[in-house]
């Protein structure tokens, strides 16, 4: 039971307010005689987790199934003291710190975020999260074109960003007259012919590293070409391959997005995740969403408060260029422990794995006729595979097998109708992918 | 004494956790690709329990204290909802497997759907949308897309009543609409008059908090509607006050046409320190295939034999998605959890005791505090915090002595129509002991206030901080911490 009164509480309570009943306090209301919603009664706990766990038992996970299913959403270990202090209360049953005297552990957490995705991407400054990684590609746009007030109204995102960021872009941008290029070059092109569609209204080029495809590309001929034009330029993250490869800044971003799931966040069919957004210090003012800064309190203790908000929706209304309120809390305190217990030497060695792994997986698929993964591309933990029927089917035939294969790329690409987008995490030992093999050659054979 | 910064903890060559060694053949690596240098921080796993641990204790929460955060719904979080959510059969699936094998999340999906619908009075849910902001720019952006579809472009206005969420200016012009602010009258309702004169034929819509930010339901919320409609304009619900109604009112039937919910508010999932939230969407039959995709429908029936299948759906006419995957659907099974703990007398109580506990604080504490708009509020309520003769007190410094109390202050400076605002909502979990103490407390600050005003001037006095230098902050611009320079060198 959630709601303490008794009956004698009910009638002191209601005798000081100087009604005669509860209905009295509902007086106001046009419809006095709504009817009883046509909703069950309510259940005991037990009862609860009886149903619960049984709507959870008909899924069936990827602790069942062996999954390459990656796509924005990759299954990784999560560290058991990850969980055990999301569950402390004093974190999660916290709001927003707008009472900086008792929400330091949360203010704290977040500079200390702060800090770790700005040394993480190279970045100066990092924002206390977005939703997740597709809004906070929007937000990145918002951001650029606020910088150039309406001056630049062209934005070119890369046709290997992924397709979701994309479409929620233009979801985001359907009031503004923006104009969204480069979406439709050939997804198997180079990243370098996006360079064509640069021009004076540009406001922004953003694209994803390593790629939709998983392939990591050197985008310094894109950052300057970006910045030449005048315009910024927006790399889009992941955060895990970023232990092994270079932070994003040695290309000139201005501005780095990012899906942060992978550090310590379960896949939960979607979200929570963390939007992961980082830029360049002078940009500080034109950043949506929340921030700390490290200050001091009248004691001379060093503390943290939420700064700058003079920039948010609260106070600018109208004007403020976001209607963010919140971030992320919970994901980003994940995500801040989950780098914190990883550190320099386990995110470096959690990279290796996973790029050890999918590398020893794409050189066996390539032993299959028929099957070519990710031919002379350099690539982190996810490779695309052409495969010599529809992927739709690979991936209905692996299933018989309990095998998620991986993302049939036709859905976003209309012309790849047997690709395959396959990622392998630490989370897949060699007998995953060696059965995989098996069935793949198989079923070639057949 | 402050805790240190995990980059202060950090020493070379610590670890807080190892991975197997490579089980299989390693790779040639990018050598044009690697990075030099990684500064993150070296701690092992038991620095890193202590450190965040030590760090929660600074923290007040719902389950420490009250915590009375007007229009927030600070309600107490199901344990049950926690340990639900963690079940691998909900953490452990991932949002592009094919739908014959998440059957389970999709059914709890549309249950969600049809449980929301039924308590708004809506004909559609989209549960994608991953805040309360974020639910209204996509509740508005709907409504830019229903006049666009019809070629009704010149339709920009957005009407927001002065009493209405913070949030609701910033996200009208986020979807490229004009924003114009109606009048409160003297009774706390939209000005019918001021209404009168914007209801025009380039009128969008209005956005309204129903019941708004003063607690109040308004009176007139029907004829508002008519009003609205009569010239062409959809009405947008800000849903955040959601808790009032449960079981009482069903927003869609005063006329509203399109509102968020606030799962986080009002079905009882965590605020997570500021997320994440989860901010549904409802709309009436007309503007259904205009919601964000994709919604969960049910494709087969099923029978005695066979379960029934539920696969996703994107309407005809969607706006597009406004994030990546479904929606927060951890937060979805909470939500259901609670709404099926609850049950349809469960969700009455819920309302009904929420506006008790208002209304009985309101009660204790309106003859010390002037409550403009005095009449019977709904779940929460807005006082004064400021008195003509205790001249140098304002609304913060009553904030901040209250957590000398135990309990976190209510929202300050909001609505912005009430001079010094405190806007209190004690929600239905609180007890009558609680609120008993709150009112004492808060009546000893009044008195403190006019006898001894240092006392809250220098408040708080028995937290482990101290009031924090904003501006300092924001001068100094101290952002981030990093590893020091000569870091590792012995």
């Amino acid at each position: 039971m959630y709601t303490p009164h008794t009956d004698a509480d009910r009638e002191a309570m209601l005798e000081a307010i100087g009604v005669d009943s509860i209905d009295d306090l509902f007086h106001c209301l046009p419809d006095r005689d709504l009817p009883d919603l046509a909703l069950p009664e309510g259940m005991t706990e037990m009862e609860a987790l009886d149903e619960l766990q049984f709507i959870a038992s008909v899924n069936e996970s990827t602790q069942e199934l062996t999954s390459f299913l990656g796509a924005g959403a990759y299954n990784h270990y999560i560290p058991a003291a990850v969980d055990s202090l999301l569950r402390r209360g004093e974190f999660y049953t916290a709001y927003t710190p707008y009472q900086p005297e008792i929400s330091q552990g949360t203010l704290q957490s977040i500079f200390e975020y702060q800090s770790l995705i700005a040394a993480l991407t190279g970045m100066d400054i990092s924002n206390a999260s977005h939703y997740d990684g597709a809004t906070a590609v929007a937000e990145a746009v918002n951001m650029a074109l606020n910088r150039y007030r309406g001056r630049r109204t062209k934005c070119i995102l890369s046709p290997r960003l992924h397709p979701q960021a994309r479409e929620t872009v233009h979801t985001y941008m359907m009031g503004s007259d923006l104009q969204i290029l480069g979406e439709d070059l050939d997804p198997e092109g180079d990243p370098e012919d996006l360079i064509s569609l640069i021009d004076e209204e540009t406001a922004l080029v953003i694209v994803q590293y390593p790629d939709f495809f998983g392939q990591i590309h050197d985008y310094t001929a894109l950052g300057e070409a970006a910045h030449e034009a005048g315009a910024m330029f927006g790399v889009h993250i992941n955060p895990i391959a970023l232990g092994l490869l270079k932070p994003p800044s040695e290309f000139g971003a201005d501005i780095v997005t990012g899906e942060g799931q992978p550090l310590g966040i379960p896949l939960s069919f979607g979200g929570p995740y963390l939007g992961i957004f980082a830029t360049k210090k002078e940009y500080v003012r034109k950043m949506a969403g929340r921030l700390a800064g490290e200050t001091v309190d009248d004691r001379g203790q060093r503390g943290y408060v939420l700064t700058l908000s003079t920039r948010e929706q609260h106070i600018r209304r109208e004007r403020a260029t976001s209607n963010i309120c919140t971030n992320q809390g919970l994901m980003m305190l994940a995500s801040t422990i989950f780098l914190s217990l990883l550190g320099k030497e386990g995110l470096r060695e959690l990279a290796l794995l996973n790029y050890h792994k999918a590398h020893y997986a794409a050189e066996q698929i390539n032993t299959i006729p028929g099957y070519l993964a990710s031919p002379g591309k350099s690539f982190f933990n996810e490779f695309v595979v052409h495969c010599p029927r529809p992927a739709a089917e690979v991936n209905q035939m692996l299933l018989e097998y309990d095998i998620l294969g991986g993302y049939d790329l036709s859905e976003s690409y209309p012309g790849m109708e047997n690709g395959l987008l396959m990622a392998v995490t630490e989370m897949n030992p060699r007998y995953e992918i060696d059965y995989l093999i098996d069935i793949l050659a198989e079923e070639s054979d057949a | 004494m402050p805790e240190p910064t995990i980059f202060e903890l950090s020493k070379p060559n610590r670890r807080g956790i190892r991975y197997p060694k490579p089980d299989v053949p390693e790779a040639d690596l990018p050598r044009d690709f690697l990075r030099d240098d990684l500064p993150l921080p070296e701690v092992s796993e038991h620095e890193v329990i202590r450190h965040f641990t030590n760090i929660s204790q600074y923290n007040h929460g719902v389950d420490i204290g009250f915590y009375p955060l007007g229009s927030c719904t600070m309600k107490y979080n199901p344990k049950i909802n926690e340990d639900v959510a963690r079940l691998p059969g909900f953490t452990s699936i991932h949002p592009l497997q094919p739908p014959e094998t998440v059957q389970g999340a999709l059914g709890l999906m549309y249950e969600l759907q049809e449980w929301l619908a039924e308590v708004s009075g809506f004909e559609a849910v989209s549960l994608q949308p991953a805040a309360g902001a974020h639910g209204e720019l996509t509740g508005v952006l709907i409504i830019r897309a229903y006049h666009r579809n019809r070629g009704d472009e010149k339709r920009t206005k957005m009407l927001i009543p002065d009493s209405a969420h913070g949030t609701n200016p910033a996200t009208s012009a986020m979807s490229g609409m004009e924003v114009v602010e109606l009048p409160s009258d003297e009774r706390g309702n939209v000005d019918l008059e001021a209404l009168k004169t914007e209801c025009d034929d380039t009128l969008a819509g209005i956005m309204i908090t129903n019941p708004n930010t003063l607690g109040l339901f308004d009176e007139n919320i029907v004829e508002v509607c008519q009003l609205v409609h009569d010239v062409g304009g959809l009405v947008y619900g800000d849903g955040a006050n959601m808790n009032a109604l449960l079981g009482k009112c069903k927003p869609a039937l005063t006329g509203i046409d399109v509102m968020h919910f606030n799962l986080h508010k009002t079905f009882s999932t965590p605020h997570g320190g500021g997320g994440p939230g989860s901010g549904p969407v409802g709309v009436v039959s007309e503007l259904a295939e205009l919601l964000p995709g994709p919604v969960v429908v049910r494709t087969e029936e099923g029978d005695e034999e066979t379960p029934p299948f539920y696969d996703f759906h994107y309407p005809e006419h969607t706006i597009g998605r406004v994030k990546a995957f479904h929606g927060h659907f951890g937060m979805f099974v909470r939500a259901l959890t609670y709404l099926i703990t609850l049950g349809k007398d469960g969700l009455r109580d819920v309302a009904e005791n929420a506006v008790l506990n208002a209304n009985y604080l309101r009660a204790l504490i309106k003859d010390t505090y002037h409550v403009p708009y005095d009449r019977l509020c709904m779940h929460e309520f807005v006082a004064e915090g400021e008195w003509e003769d205790a001249p140098d007190i304002q609304a913060l410094d009553i904030s901040k002595r209250m957590m000398d109390f135990g309990f976190h202050p209510p929202t300050n400076y909001f609505p912005l129509i009430v001079h010094e605002a405190l806007m209190i909502e004690p929600t239905e979990t609180e007890t009558k002991e609680t609120l008993d103490a709150v009112a004492e407390a808060m009546l000893q600050i009044a008195e403190e206030a006019h006898e001894d005003p240092e006392k809250l001037k220098t408040a708080p006095h028995k937290t482990p901080f101290g009031r924090l230098d904003e501006v300092k902050a924001a001068k100094d611009l101290i952002l981030t911490t990093s590893l020091p320079e000569d870091y590792g060198e012995a």
